[in-house]
């Protein structure tokens, strides 16, 4: 038996090895209880690192390399056929972990079709081909006709990319246009009357939401099955098991206040000049001068406000006040009042909503009118340069953060301003505008003895 | 006829002469939508639409298709109501013409009754969710504040209405020739703006990750105060969507209207914001010294704005320019000016409710009309009938023979009639279709209901289809077994 490369497809005795599992069959198996969790774990390592390279804003290319070194660290085994075994163990034993809530369920979903993406691009074109037949995409190549009649605008597509319409590209695949989203999201296939035509390097795309959407279902009926059924049964065995390994692994959400309890209105202003992030101090300031923000802001603004510390009836009064220029009282109460009371879980479906996490804020595109978002990633670089300085960053230091972001590493950006600001590092990088707050406080207090 | 009687919104205004006794005073009030959600509001046909053929005698059809549609009311002084859901045309007419709703918003269909969903969503999650609903855009005229300045806020005049007519055509030939959507509804806003809803099958049932992608597609504009290149449009060509945009709508228009009625390029303060937008410092140097030169000299008998943009569209197109960021700069120009800019929160999530068409838009008095994508040259907001305008109509006609129909009688009658021929009878005729051939095909699939993944789980197991549960006295089996058995 060989040592497995991924290239490669092993030769092995009856039991079916694809070199990439769908994990949508199970050979059977005998699997030593120790095992059941150390795969799961082995493999959550994998996923926590593709999460936090994620949250880092590696390139593609750095998230390439640091799946494989992951895989290679925690999954490897000199036997391809334990090796796929162990995939697969860990895999559906992390199902079992990650179906419990919509949360969970996002993030595994998120992190292993990551994974499978990168491990689809490292096989080989047959491996690949295979692959898809695998699925059972319906999706025929292009006839040579209809390549011909549609090569100008395919080429026209592929140059609009930057790219060329090479030979060996002449493979197309014809889709309905909803199983590629992300291909039409960013206008890199030609669509017509409904139809993608999808490169055979672009396939990868195909595959993967076909790969997600399968897992996605599963995943809500593991869930169904656990509720109704597992946890209550298997409370003496794989339920206290399941829950220990779901623990800690997603990082604060600081939906809770944490030592710093409560923050008052008259802090603030002080506060805010200290220890907001820029994101939170451009929408401060907005605030101010204006008198009003945009839906987006409020509610960007508002739930980091909660999770700094501000209690509902100081929110109300803070926003209220703020606004009063421009909006009645009155007007205020029957048009903004509830949904801050929403956003603090006292109205409708009384969720307590989670402040924002950079992931989300960079994600989110700022229209007209608009200050939220990440200003990283959204501002010019005159108006960033102006704002950091504004701060209080060296200019040395601004050049520095001008060069994170013209890498598009917007939280290494805010990071190093962090730095800057502070004069100490942050090591862990910076996830969560309520992060930056809290490490800012914690060294201004270290420095002064108490809240600056 | 006195003032009082008028008012009373009585349905028995009888009148005996022409002239000022016609007139209905102008304003929007609950007695006058309470009159026109008992005589204009086309319920029959909203019905017809939102049960997409499902209203049939057909065995395909699912009876509790209609029911599963949330509607939302806005009553006076601002009560807001959601999950309102009705059995059948009655039951919607009779609530609308009671509650007399100032705006009424169409959601999603759910998997059960919006009325029933508090008794499903404790069992498991995502019981109780949207699984059909329109594909919707809006686009309103405020976005386009920084680039219009007859106009702002609110307020939408003849020279800034074409930015809405050229979303339309772009958008609309789009869905059409990219996407091979078909069944398609454009609809006035009631004051600044437009929706569109995308109601083919394929349409309705996108979830939110390809809606989210179909709105990405049409995302271009990328502005807000704090940046200053607005568009960007990299490559060495445009994408065939953007390029067919640019040369069969967005040029024409921008060069031939939009160019010299909103005077872009005539004096400094606006000149200079299309200067901005010109990565190369000397090229914007060179064009505005050129300008502030010409400003009083008295040029050819060409409009300004058009002579200094043929000036701006040499330098830049001219071969001599080789820096990276130039090559699109007239295109982006154009575009950041032109380009449809839609909300996009709207169109991402299937749960978004948006505005039902025919409607009256409380603050403009004005129906929210279907517009004809292929006559929407012609479409005046300005000229759009009011509810007043309608009552007052309704007056001229005299007592009435029938009580059907009463449309005709009134300008509301050519936005029915237009809704009905151009999109609900084509789109109920692919409905019936759909469910015949869909009811068709689960004739032959019911055959084959077997799944592998059984077959797979007997041998893994070997036990019995149906002996799934677990003994504690079955000491060979091991976790592994137990959740295979339950994850896939």
């Amino acid at each position: 038996m060989e040592v497995v490369q991924s290239q490669r497809k092993s030769s092995s005795n009856n039991v079916i090895v694809s070199i990439l599992p769908l994990y949508r069959s199970a050979p059977p198996l005998e699997v030593r209880l120790e095992d059941f969790e150390f795969f799961a774990i082995d493999r959550l390592r994998v996923l926590k690192g593709l999460s936090d390279g994620l949250c880092r804003g590696k390139k593609p290319e750095e998230m390439e390399k640091l799946v494989l070194d992951l895989w290679k660290a925690n999954m490897r085994h000199p036997q391809a056929v334990e090796e796929v075994n162990k995939d697969i163990i860990s895999h559906f034993v992390l199902r079992l972990v990650y179906c419990r809530t919509e949360e969970l369920r996002k993030w595994f979903l998120s992190m292993e079709t990551t994974l499978f993406r990168h491990r689809f691009r490292w096989g080989s074109s047959e491996a690949q081909r295979a692959l898809m037949s695998e699925f059972k995409l319906p999706y025929k190549a292009v006839s040579n006709a209809e390549f011909e009649s549609l090569k100008d605008k395919l080429g026209q597509v592929a140059r609009s990319m930057g790219q060329t319409l090479a030979a060996a590209d002449a493979i197309f695949y014809k889709v309905p246009f909803e199983e590629v989203p992300d291909l039409v999201a960013g206008r890199r296939v030609f669509i017509h009357k409904g139809h993608a035509y999808v490169a055979i390097n672009q396939v990868v795309s195909l595959v993967v939401t076909q790969f997600r959407s399968y897992l996605s279902k599963a995943l809500i009926l593991t869930n169904r099955k656990w509720t109704s059924t597992i946890r209550e049964q298997e409370k003496d065995r794989l339920t206290p098991i399941v829950e220990a390994l779901c623990t800690s692994y997603l990082g604060p959400d600081y939906s809770q206040q944490q030592e710093f309890g409560e923050i008052s209105i008259k802090d603030i202003d002080q506060v805010a000049k200290t220890s907001f992030p820029l994101c939170m101090r451009h929408l401060f300031e907005k605030v101010k001068e204006d008198h009003h923000l945009k839906h987006g802001g409020r509610m960007q603004l508002g739930l980091f406000l909660k999770g700094v510390g501000l209690k509902l009836d100081d929110a109300l009064a803070f926003w209220k006040a703020e606004f009063a220029p421009k909006v009645s009282a009155e007007r205020f109460d029957k048009e903004y009042a509830y949904n801050i009371r929403h956003n603090y879980g006292r109205e409708g479906k009384r969720t307590d909503y989670t402040p924002y996490s950079c992931q989300k804020i960079i994600s989110v595109t700022p229209g007209i009118g608009d200050h939220h978002g990440c200003p990283y990633r959204h501002f010019s670089e005159e108006n960033l340069r102006a704002a950091l300085v504004r701060m209080g960053v060296s200019s040395r230091a601004v050049e520095d953060v001008m060069d994170k972001v013209h890498n598009r590493h917007y939280q290494l950006a805010c990071t190093l301003t962090f730095e800057a600001v502070h004069g100490s590092s942050c090591d862990a990088g910076i996830n969560h505008p309520n992060q930056y707050f809290i490490d800012s406080q914690r060294v201004l207090q270290s420095k002064n003895g108490s809240v600056a | 006829m006195t003032k009082e009687q008028a008012d009373n919104g009585r349905d028995d205004m009888v009148i005996d002469g022409p002239g000022q006794a016609n007139a209905v005073p102008d304003e929007f009030n609950a007695n006058y939508l309470r009159i026109y959600y008992g005589k204009l509001f086309p319920h029959a046909d909203m019905f017809k639409w939102m049960s997409y053929g499902n209203d049939g005698k057909h065995p395909g059809c699912d009876k509790s298709y209609f029911g599963r549609r949330e509607f939302s009311f806005t009553l006076e002084n601002d009560i807001y109501i959601r999950f309102q859901s009705f059995n059948s045309v009655t039951e919607l007419e009779n609530s609308i013409k009671e509650k007399c709703p100032f705006k009424i918003d169409i959601g999603p269909v759910y998997s059960v009754d919006p009325a029933k969903r508090h008794a499903y969503a404790q069992s498991g999650d995502n019981v109780f969710t949207p699984v059909e609903r329109e594909l919707v855009f809006d686009i309103d005229i405020s976005d386009y504040d920084d680039v219009r300045y007859c106009c702002t806020g609110a307020d939408v005049c003849l020279e800034c209405w074409p930015l809405m007519t050229i979303a339309i055509k772009v958008i609309d030939t789009s869905l059409r020739d990219d996407f091979g959507f078909n069944h398609i509804l454009w609809v006035y806003s009631g004051r600044r703006g437009v929706h569109c809803w995308v109601c083919d099958g394929k349409a309705r049932r996108l979830t939110n990750e390809q809606r989210a992608a179909i709105a990405d597609y049409f995302y271009v504009y990328k502005g807000n105060e704090n940046s200053h290149k607005k568009i960007s449009l990299p490559g060495l060509v445009l994408y065939p969507f953007l390029a067919r945009s640019y040369t069969e709508v967005l040029k024409g228009f921008f060069e031939a209207k939009l160019l010299p009625n909103q005077n872009l390029l005539a004096s400094e303060e606006r000149y200079e914001k299309i200067l901005e937008m010109i990565p190369d410092a000397s090229v914007a140097s060179e064009l505005r010294r050129r300008w502030q030169e010409n400003k009083r000299a008295s040029m050819s008998k060409d409009d300004i704005n058009i002579v200094r943009w043929e000036q701006l569209k040499s330098i830049l197109q001219s071969g001599k320019q080789k820096m990276q960021g130039l090559r699109r700069c007239v295109e982006e120009i154009v575009f950041s000016y032109t380009y449809p800019r839609l909300d996009m929160e709207v169109s991402k999530h299937m749960n978004h409710l948006l505005k039902a068409p025919f409607c009256v838009h409380p603050k403009t008095g004005r129906v929210c009309v279907p517009i004809d994508p292929n006559n929407c040259d012609e479409f005046d907001p300005t000229t759009v009938p009011t509810l007043s305008q309608l009552l007052e109509e309704l007056n001229r006609g005299g007592p009435r023979q029938d009580a059907e129909n009463e449309w005709d009688r009134t300008s509301l009658g050519e936005s029915v009639t237009i809704f009905r021929t151009s999109f609900l009878q084509p789109l109920l005729k692919s409905c019936k279709e759909e469910i015949e051939n869909s009811y068709n095909a689960k004739l032959q699939q019911s055959k084959n209901a077997l799944s592998w993944s059984h077959v797979s789980l007997k041998v893994l197991l070997n036990r019995t289809e149906t002996d799934l549960s677990i003994s504690s006295t079955h000491s060979s089996e091991t976790l592994y077994e137990v959740v295979l058995m339950y994850t896939y």
